[in-house]
């Protein structure tokens, strides 16, 4: 019969002690975790991208429900622990389940430090420890109103940052003279602090807080010295404590954590703990490589390996905002055994310093460049005499020896015993040795086997180096797709960023997304262009030189180099008058072929540039605006006639397919969409291939959509049916706008919704009223910008210099 | 052989990233100016399927033409990537805002 094991707490330490348990002895114990979070286990350091938007919650998730199922573990959800009986060896939970034990593990973690300010306890007040912290926070952001965070350490910063990239107006606060003292020494700290400031953070240091203003509610925040910062949040984010308070009622000895031996043994034997609540050697922990080592520990000593010991490593320190790079390791205090080698290059915002001590590396802090890092802590672990290549030593590895400056050289360089991962203390050979015996190809089967890059994800790029290294050309660097060869970064990538980073012009986009040319090419600035259009359509300046000619001149450029120019015809319906003015535009123009298109249009064909001006106010004197014929936009409404003449017509479907075209001209797409309104289920006006298409029945309208008539062909997929043109109006522009969101550039609705589900646009189009209607309300606000009749405007003179040549030379002239 | 510096307009003309046509007994040539204000003209006829260039996305120094994405260098006139075929260049330079191309090289190479 298996043992009893109970764990408190379901971190990530408990989580990793159970994975090596359930490798080595999987049916030893019989598993019972009480979590006081109401969730899975998930990875606690990636909360700061989930803050700042790079991020959700179902990406950071460790264990989902199905590997509990899977395992034989009962999770209690939202229990806290209230009470351990050790002689009884049972403990009871807050909702009163009691479960004996026969090892018990503690895992409680830590708690926030609350300075104890008059107003610390006033809503506002947030900490920052667990996804309920980031959930309050970005609730609060949504105000874009202004944050005060209490301590400028690493939680505190990633706090600032997140809640910046949320579009609040930040403040940090912090006690010391310079940022992150105990990782980085004074020259870093400015680095950093002046890195923060660029970015619209600002930074007070030896600020000293002495109260927490407000009635109730924060309004602000008042320092020692008098000044006072209105804010209507704020973040605590001084420290953290070991969370003993269990182990202590329980009688176990207590020092600054839960006092454990090497093999992670409470004072009572049967009981361990590990994670930040622990204190072993005198040390309590807070990085995750220390915890990552508890839990091999600890699981090997309940596994039965009595001879598994803790070992102190020290431990980098990295930062985790996007676009500034900090890496920490070891001591960097200053001593008169100590020397040091230093390199600055300010324009760069690179600052290296190595700390040495009898020709050996004790310390490094880096800014601006930390790819070295690893092989500088490699020296460091190993204590290598540097004194050989110490005129060199700070420009890395890849300056030694002389050899070529290949960027994969360093790697290449590095011993098998380097760490790579530092999180998971995984070392090169461990990576390349598992690429090779497992036959791995892609990054997501490297983490999956290795570990490496799993957990904070700062060294990716050296496990993809090394995956080029022992795999050569089999390697393909990346599953996801490059926008282009400007970026590495895919479409969805970049329209997250530039969501989430707020990036409002094409400029700021290519400079913070690292964009490897000057000003893009023909493929990525279309695509940037309408992401920064659909993103922020009251912000945006329209990018006029990144739209393909089609788009710039509002007409379909032909082989020939004229132009077709297709008129809107609401929902297909044409008069007399129309039909004249068209006539008459033909024959004063000479346009040499009339077509009627399958969007049931009229198309001129052949005609030349300059005389689309022309062309288009004729035609805008019959009351005729652009049909978009050439647009990634809303293209044509096709119906039928629906009840207004055919017998069997059970709705009005010509009079919604105007409705809806009135509704949606003029609004950008990832790709052209076509729709389509057919009377009954006889489908003539074939809405079933449509993009977006509308069956009426008697009770209501069915609603299509991801229909293909092109390169691929495929009937639509129904979205639901609903009773009132109203509500069906209102489900087609909330399903445009979530495609207008989350398309790739050219992606049709069809592949996009390939991509994300069809049960997943149900879900939130159809079933969530809430959603639909926010998305609903996005698409009207844009279109507040969007419809504006393009051809009225150019009639009027704008982009004038579009339709003339600059010049014309005669043969006098040039022969004079 | 005789070659003229022939004033076509000021550079203010040209849309940054964009390009203006110039009619010529030579031809149509399209003169660019690039994001960093350099200036480069160009028959405006790809050597592809002859689409026209002056339509095209100007990025770095070099336009995308509009029918069929080839890619083509302003400086050389050249096909980039894997096509073969280039275009020719036409003489081109800014006094203070002044345009200038030059004609008349053309007119010789094409008798």
């Amino acid at each position: 019969m298996a043992e009893k094991l109970v764990i408190i707490g379901n971190g990530m330490a408990p989580g990793r002690m159970l994975e090596h348990l359930l490798e080595t002895a999987p049916d030893r114990y019989q598993v019972t975790i009480f979590n006081a979070e109401p969730r899975v286990n998930y990875d606690r350091i990636m909360l700061s991208p989930v803050l700042s938007g790079e991020k959700d919650y179902e990406q950071i998730i460790i264990h989902g429900d199905g590997w509990y199922v899977r395992n034989g573990i009962t999770l209690y959800k939202g229990h806290r622990i209230d009470a351990i009986d050790r002689a009884a060896k049972t403990v009871t939970s807050s909702e009163g389940v009691t479960e004996s034990y026969d090892k018990l593990v503690i895992a409680t973690g830590s708690n926030p430090i609350i300075i104890p300010v008059p107003g610390h306890d006033f809503a506002g007040v947030l900490t920052y420890r667990d996804l309920d912290d980031v959930n309050a926070m970005l609730l609060a952001a949504q105000s874009r109103a202004k944050a005060v965070v209490i301590g400028g350490g690493l939680l505190g910063l990633e706090a600032a940052a997140g809640l910046q990239a949320q579009g609040m107006d930040v403040t940090v606060v912090h006690l010391m003279p310079t940022l992150m003292e105990r990782q980085l020494d004074p020259a870093a700290g400015y680095l950093l602090q002046k890195a923060l400031e660029e970015r619209g953070i600002k930074v007070l240091t030896k600020a000293n807080t002495k109260a927490i203003l407000g009635n109730g509610r924060v309004e602000g925040v008042e320092l020692a010295d008098g000044t006072i910062i209105p804010a209507s949040l704020v973040i605590m984010a001084a420290g953290i404590r070991p969370n003993a308070a269990l182990a202590k009622e329980a009688g176990l000895t207590i020092g600054r954590g839960i006092v454990v031996d090497h093999a992670m043994r409470t004072s009572d034997p049967d009981i361990l703990a590990l994670g930040e609540c622990a204190e072993v050697g005198g040390h309590v922990y807070g990085l995750v490589a220390p915890l990552y080592e508890m839990a091999r520990t600890a699981a090997a000593h309940l596994a039965g390996d009595e001879a598994a010991r803790f070992v102190h490593i020290d431990t980098p320190t990295k930062l985790k905002v996007t676009g500034i790079d900090v890496y920490s390791l070891g001591d960097f205090a200053d001593g008169d055994d100590r020397e040091e080698i230093v390199l600055r290059d300010a324009a760069a915002g690179v600052y290296k310093r190595l700390i040495l001590k009898d020709d050996r590396i004790i310390g490094t802090v880096l800014f601006g460049e930390v790819a070295d890092g690893a092989w500088f802590n490699d020296l460091k672990k190993k204590s290598a005499n540097i004194s050989e290549m110490r005129d060199t030593l700070i420009f890395g590895p890849a300056f030694q020896g002389g050899g070529a400056l290949d960027p994969g050289a360093a790697v290449a360089a590095l011993p098998d015993d380097a760490e790579i991962c530092g999180c998971n203390g995984i070392c090169k050979g461990r990576i390349t040795g598992t690429i090779k015996a497992k036959g791995l190809t892609t990054l997501d089967e490297v983490r999956a086997h290795t570990k490496a890059s799993a957990s904070c994800g700062t060294c990716t790029g050296l496990v993809e180096q090394l995956m080029e290294l022992t795999l050569g050309d089999a390697f393909n660097r990346t599953a996801v797709q490059p926008m282009c060869a400007c970026t590495t970064l895919g479409h969805d990538d970049v329209r997250r960023l530039i969501v989430a980073k707020s990036l409002k012009t094409m400029a700021a986009v290519m400079q913070e997304l690292e964009w490897k040319t000057s000003c893009g090419c023909a493929k990525c600035r279309p695509a940037l262009n309408y992401y920064l259009v659909c993103d922020w359509p009251d912000e945006y300046a329209d990018d006029y030189q990144s739209r393909f000619i089609n788009e710039r001149a509002h007409a379909n450029i032909q082989k020939d180099g004229t132009f077709s120019v297709v008129p809107r015809m609401w929902g297909g319906i044409t008069s007399a008058n129309e039909l004249r003015a068209i006539a008459d535009v033909v024959d004063k123009f000479a346009i040499p072929t009339v077509k009627v298109t399958g969007g049931q249009r009229i198309d001129m064909l052949g005609v030349r540039k300059e005389d689309l001006p022309a062309v288009w106010a004729d035609l805008g004197k019959a009351g005729f605006v652009s049909g978009h014929a050439y647009a990634k936009g809303l293209r044509t409404v096709k119906t039928c006639v629906g009840t207004d003449w055919c017998r069997f017509g059970t709705q009005d479907s010509t009079g919604l397919g105007v409705r809806i075209e009135k509704f949606m001209w003029g609004s950008w797409t990832p790709a052209k969409v076509k729709m389509a309104v057919s009377g009954c289920p006889r489908n003539c006006a074939e809405a079933t291939c449509k993009d977006v298409g509308v069956i009426c029945v008697d009770s209501g309208y069915e609603i299509h959509f991801a229909g293909a008539a092109g390169l691929d062909i495929k009937g639509t997929e129904i979205l639901g049916q609903v009773k009132t043109e109203d509500e069906a109006l209102e489900h087609i522009a909330a399903l445009v706008q979530m495609y207008r969101e989350q398309g790739r550039y050219l992606e049709r609705i069809y592949k996009w919704a390939r991509r994300v589900g069809l049960e997943e646009i149900r879900r939130q189009i159809v079933q969530d009223g809430d959603r639909r209607r926010v998305y609903f309300d996005r698409f009207v606000f844009s279109q507040k910008f969007a419809q504006v009749d393009p051809w009225s405007e150019r009639v009027s003179g704008k982009d004038k210099h579009e339709f003339r040549p600059m010049a014309t030379v005669g043969f006098a002239e040039a022969a004079e | 052989m005789t070659m003229k510096w022939v004033e076509v307009g000021s550079i203010g003309d040209i849309p940054i990233r964009g390009a203006r046509c110039v009619n010529t007994p030579e031809g149509r040539i399209a003169v660019f100016r690039t994001a960093e204000g350099q200036v480069f003209a160009i028959e405006d006829h790809c050597p592809h399927k002859g689409g026209p260039l002056s339509q095209g996305i100007v990025h770095g120094t070099a336009v995308t033409c509009p029918l069929h994405n080839w890619v083509i260098s302003l400086e050389t006139g050249k096909a980039q990537g894997a096509d073969e075929g280039a275009v020719r260049t036409v003489p081109a330079r800014i006094e203070g805002e002044r345009l200038f191309i030059a004609l008349g090289a053309a007119v010789e190479k094409a008798a």
